[in-house]
C-alpha cells in the first residue's frame, strides 16, 4: 500500500528543499513531493496509508556509515537483526556494516551471507564493507572485484589502519579502478599501540597509556598522500585531531579525492570524560582535547567534514567488567547519534538543520556511492522523520542494541528520530508516545 | 591546615585526599611507631580481622610491610601472589575479588600493573581497598611514609623544596608524591630525561627540569626513583651507563647541595645507576627511616579501615559527628590502650 506523509517540513539539501510538503511513497520508491497531496486522488485501488506528521521535519532516510554489527561470528554482542533494530530506533534507514566480524568479511561468500542475513532478518538496508586485507592481517589485498559483485560498497581494515603504505597503495590503485573507496582508520600504531586514551593532562593524571594526535596526523598525512598519487577515492573514518582535520581540508582545497566523518561522541565530549577511570568512555581513537573538539565543529561547518558517523561498536557485558586498561575500545552510537547531533549541533548552534541532515544523507550516500541521501521522485522510499524538541533521554537498558557500552548514559537529550520510514514502510514510530517497531518490512540488502 | 577526620571506605590514591586527611594519616603514624620499637611488638586492635593482600605485581618491599603492619595489628593476613597473564586467561580481577571478599574479608590490599584497579574493585566491593600501587597512576601508601619521613627531619611543609628525578611518566610514586607535596604546601620539581617526563608535566602542578644540577642546587629533599633498567633501556633512554652519567647522583654531583639535603629513594635502589653507593649510605641518606615508618603507616591505615568499618560503611558524608566517631582518633583512648598493650 502507497504511503502518504503528510504535513512535515521537508528538508532534502541534494534537491534544494525546505518546505511544508507531503511525500508519497509508491512501489518503495518516492513518487510525488508536493504540497497538500489528496489521498482520494492518489488512485491506489486498497487505498493510501496516511502518515500525520504535523509539525515534524522530514529528511531523506538517514545512512550511517559506520557500524560494527558483530555478524558473523560475535552475535552475543549484537546481530544483523538487533543492529538494524537499533538503527531504525536510532533514525537510520540506511547502515554499513564493517569487515572485522568473525570470520572478517574478506571474501565474496562472506558478504554473501551478511546480505542473506539482511535478507532475513534487516529492519533496514545493510550495505557490506569488505576488508582491504584478507584476514585484516595488513599483507595481502583482498578479491575486490568479487566482493564488490556480492554488494560491498566500500573497503576498510577498520579496528586496525591500512598497515603499511605499500599496501595503502594497492589497495587505492585496485579499488579506484572499481570506483570503490577505501576507509581507513587512521593511526600510527608505533604511537598509539597499546595507548588507552588521549596524551594530555588527563592521561599524565591517571598514569594511562597516552597515544598522541600525531599518531592520527602522520597516518592521514600518508593516506592523503597516496590519493593523490594514485588518483582513488579515500574516506578518513572517524576523524578526531585538528591536525588531520586542517590536512584534510588543505587536501580538499587541493583537489584530492579525500572526505572524512566525524562521531558524535569526539564532536560531543573531551577525554576530561575519562576523570575517575571511566571506561565507558574508552575508544580508539580516542577523546581528544577541547582544541580538538572544536576543530571538529569548525569541520563539520566548513565542509571539511562530509559524513557524520556513529562508529557503533557493541560489546558484551561481561568484558567490560574489568580494569580500564583490558576494558575493549568503543561504544554504542546507533541509537544516541541523531539525539547528539540535533542536540549538540543544531541547538548548539554549530550548524544549520540542512546542513546537520546532509552529514547523515547526501554526504555518506555520495561517499558509498548508495542510491539514497534525497527524496527526489524515483528515490529509495526512506525517509527519517525528526523532531527537534522531544526529550530523549539515554537508558541503556532499553536499547534495541545489544551493546550496553555508551558514555551517555543518563543524558537528557532534546531532539531525535521520531519515525523511520523503510521502502514505504513504517519501521519505527515514535510521533505518539512509546517507540513501537515494525519489522515487516522486506529488504533486499545492498543497493537496489 | 588541621588534620581531619578519615573516614572513607578505602584509600584509593592521594589526588582524592584533603590536606586535612593527608595531615590526620601522618599523625595515625605517629601514634602506631611506637608499637615497633617494644620488645613485644604486637597490639590487639584487629584481632579477628583479615588482610588479604592480592599482588599482581612481584613486590617484596610494600608486600613485607603491609604483611608485618597488619600481623603487629594481630589481623590475620593473606598474601596472594596472583599474575596478570593468569587471570586474563581465566577469571577476572573483579571476581578473584568478589571471591576473596565472600571469604569475609575486612581489608584488600591491591597492587596491580594497571592503572585505576583499585579504584575499579572498590567500586565493586563492600570490604575496604588500599592501592598498594596501580600502573603509572598512584602509590598513596609510599608518598605518606615519604611525607612522615621528611616531616620527621623538616618539620613544616610550607615552602619546602622537593625534587623528585627519575622517570616520572611512568612513576605511581612520583604522581602521590607530587600531589601531597603540593597540597600540604611544599614545592615540587620533577627532573629527569625529557623521554621520563609526561605530556604537560606542568599539569601536575611541578616545575619541570632536564638539568640534575639544577635540582640539586635547588632542593631541600632529594627523592630519586627506581629506573626499569629491564623495560625501558633503549626505549625511554640508551643506557643504564648513560643515565647514570647525566641523572645519577653522585658525591661529585652533590657538592652543589644544601648541607641538610635529605636523599630518598622507594627501593629497590639500582646501585650505581640512580644513586651512588657512597651516597645511597651517606649522611644525607633517609632511605631506611622510609621503610622503617612504612610499617607505622600501614599499620595506621589498616587500622582505619578494617576496625573502623562499621562507621565508615556510606562513605565519607555519614555517620558520627563532625568530628567522626571518637575512637578512631588517634589521641582517643581506644588507640592509647592499643598502643599501651
Amino acid at each position: 500500500m502507497p504511503l502518504l506523509i503528510k504535513g512535515a517540513r521537508v528538508i532534502d539539501s541534494a534537491v534544494g528543499v525546505d518546505d511544508v510538503l507531503d511525500i508519497l511513497i509508491e512501489d518503495g520508491r518516492i513518487a510525488r513531493l508536493a504540497k497538500d497531496i489528496d489521498p482520494g486522488g492518489v488512485g491506489a485501488p486498497d487505498g493510501v496509508d496516511v502518515l500525520d506528521a504535523t509539525g515534524l521535519i522530514a529528511a531523506p532516510g538517514f545512512i550511517d556509515m559506520h557500524v560494527h554489527l558483530r555478524e558473523p561470528g560475535e552475535k552475543f554482542k549484537e546481530d544483523i537483526e538487533s543492529g538494524t533494530r537499533a538503527a531504525a530506533a536510532g533514525g537510520f534507514t540506511a547502515i554499513a556494516c564493517m569487515a572485522n566480524t568473525d570470520p572478517v568479511n574478506d571474501t565474496s561468500s562472506i558478504t554473501e551471507r551478511i546480505m542473506k542475513r539482511a535478507r532475513e532478518s534487516a529492519v533496514c538496508w545493510v550495505y557490506p564493507i569488505g576488508a582491504v586485507s584478507e584476514g585484516l592481517k595488513g599483507e595481502h589485498i583482498t578479491e575486490m572485484a568479487d566482493q564488490k559483485g556480492a554488494g560491498c560498497v566500500a573497503f576498510s581494515d577498520d579496528g586496525m589502519p591500512v598497515r603499511t603504505a605499500q599496501l595503502m597503495r594497492s589497495a587505492l590503485e585496485y579499488s579506484g579502478m572499481l570506483g570503490i573507496p577505501i576507509l581507513d582508520h587512521a593511526e600510527d600504531l608505533s604511537l598509539s599501540s597499546g595507548r588507552v586514551m588521549n596524551e594530555g593532562a588527563m592521561a599524565t593524571a591517571l598514569g594511562l597509556g597516552a597515544n598522541p594526535t600525531a599518531s592520527e596526523d602522520i597516518c592521514v598525512f600518508r593516506d592523503i598522500r597516496l590519493a593523490r598519487l594514485t588518483g582513488s577515492p579515500l574516506h578518513i573514518l572517524h576523524i578526531t585531531s585538528a591536525g588531520a582535520v586542517e590536512l584534510v581540508r588543505q587536501a580538499k582545497r587541493e583537489g584530492a579525492p579525500v572526505t572524512c566523518e566525524a562521531t558524535p561522541h569526539h564532536f560531543t565530549l573531551t577525554d576530561a570524560a575519562i576523570v575517575g577511570f571511566n571506561s565507558a568512555a574508552k575508544m580508539a581513537p580516542p577523546l581528544r582535547s577541547e582544541a580538538d573538539r572544536q576543530a571538529l565543529l569548525a569541520g563539520l561547518k566548513d565542509g571539511t567534514i562530509d559524513a557524520i558517523a556513529s562508529d557503533h561498536a557493541p560489546h558484551y557485558v561481561a568484558d567490560l567488567q574489568v580494569e580500564f586498561d583490558a576494558v575493549p575500545f568503543g561504544v554504542v552510537g546507533l541509537e544516541t547519534a541523531v539525539p547528539l547531533a540535533i542536540e549538540v549541533l543544531v541547538h548548539g548552534g554549530v550548524l544549520t538543520l540542512a546542513e546537520m541532515i546532509a552529514k547523515f544523507t547526501e554526504g555518506p550516500a555520495r561517499i558509498l556511492n548508495l542510491p539514497g541521501g534525497t527524496l527526489k521522485e524515483g528515490a529509495p522510499g526512506d525517509v527519517t522523520l525528526l523532531n527537534l524538541e522531544r526529550q530523549y533521554e539515554v537508558i541503556p537498558e532499553r536499547f534495541e542494541s545489544r551493546g550496553r557500552n555508551t558514555p551517555f548514559a543518563g543524558r537528557k537529550l532534546r531532539g531525535c528520530a521520531a519515525a523511520t520510514v523503510v521502502r514505504g514502510r513504517i519501521v519505527m514510530n515514535r510521533i505518539a508516545g512509546e517507540m513501537t517497531i515494525n519489522a515487516d518490512v522486506e529488504i533486499s540488502a545492498g543497493k537496489v | 591546615m588541621m588534620p581531619e577526620q578519615y573516614r572513607r571506605k578505602d584509600l584509593l590514591s592521594i589526588r582524592d585526599l584533603s590536606p586535612g586527611e593527608i595531615l590526620f594519616l601522618l599523625d595515625m603514624t605517629d601514634s602506631f611507631r611506637e608499637v615497633n620499637e617494644r620488645e613485644i611488638k604486637k597490639v590487639p586492635s584487629l584481632r579477628g580481622k583479615t588482610v588479604v593482600n592480592l599482588f599482581f605485581e612481584p613486590s617484596t618491599r610494600t608486600r613485607t610491610s603491609f604483611e608485618i603492619a597488619g600481623k603487629r595489628l594481630s589481623a590475620d593476613v593473606i598474601n596472594i601472589a596472583a599474575s596478570v597473564s593468569s587471570a586474563q586467561k581465566g577469571e577476572t580481577l573483579r571476581d578473584t575479588a568478589r571471591n576473596i571478599e565472600a571469604m569475609s574479608t575486612d581489608v584488600v590490599v591491591v597492587r596491580h600493573s594497571a592503572s585505576g584497579a583499585p579504584a575499579y574493585l572498590a567500586g565493586e566491593l563492600n570490604c575496604g581497598v588500599v592501592n598498594a600501587g596501580d600502573g603509572c597512576h598512584e602509590h598513596p601508601t609510599q608518598a605518606l611514609l615519604d611525607l612522615y619521613t621528611i616531616r620527621e627531619h623538616k618539620k613544616e611543609f610550607d615552602g619546602l623544596r622537593v625534587s623528585i628525578v627519575g622517570d616520572i611518566a611512568r612513576s605511581r610514586v612520583a604522581r602521590s608524591n607530587i600531589i601531597a607535596l603540593s597540597k600540604l604546601g611544599a614545592e615540587v620539581m620533577i627532573c629527569g630525561p625529557r623521554t621520563m617526563l609526561p605530556a604537560e608535566a606542568e599539569s601536575l602542578g611541578a616545575r619541570v627540569s632536564t638539568r640534575v644540577e639544577e635540582a640539586i642546587e635547588w632542593s631541600d629533599v632529594l627523592m630519586t626513583l627506581r629506573i626499569q633498567l629491564e623495560r625501558e633501556a633503549g626505549a625511554a633512554f640508551p643506557s643504564a651507563r648513560e643515565y647514570a652519567a647525566t641523572f645519577g647522583i653522585n658525591r661529585k654531583r652533590l657538592e652543589g647541595a644544601k648541607r641538610d639535603l635529605l636523599i630518598m629513594h622507594p627501593g629497590p635502589i639500582n646501585r650505581g645507576v640512580e644513586l651512588s653507593p657512597d651516597v645511597a649510605d651517606g649522611p644525607f641518606s633517609v632511605i631506611l627511616e622510609q621503610v622503617e615508618y612504612g610499617v607505622a603507616c600501614r599499620m595506621g591505615i589498616l587500622y582505619l579501615l578494617a576496625g573502623q568499618r562499621e562507621e565508615v560503611d556510606g562513605g565519607p558524608e555519614t555517620g558520627g559527628s563532625p568530628d567522626g566517631p571518637a575512637e578512631a582518633r588517634p589521641e582517643s583512648t581506644e588507640v592509647r590502650d592499643a598502643v599501651a598493650h
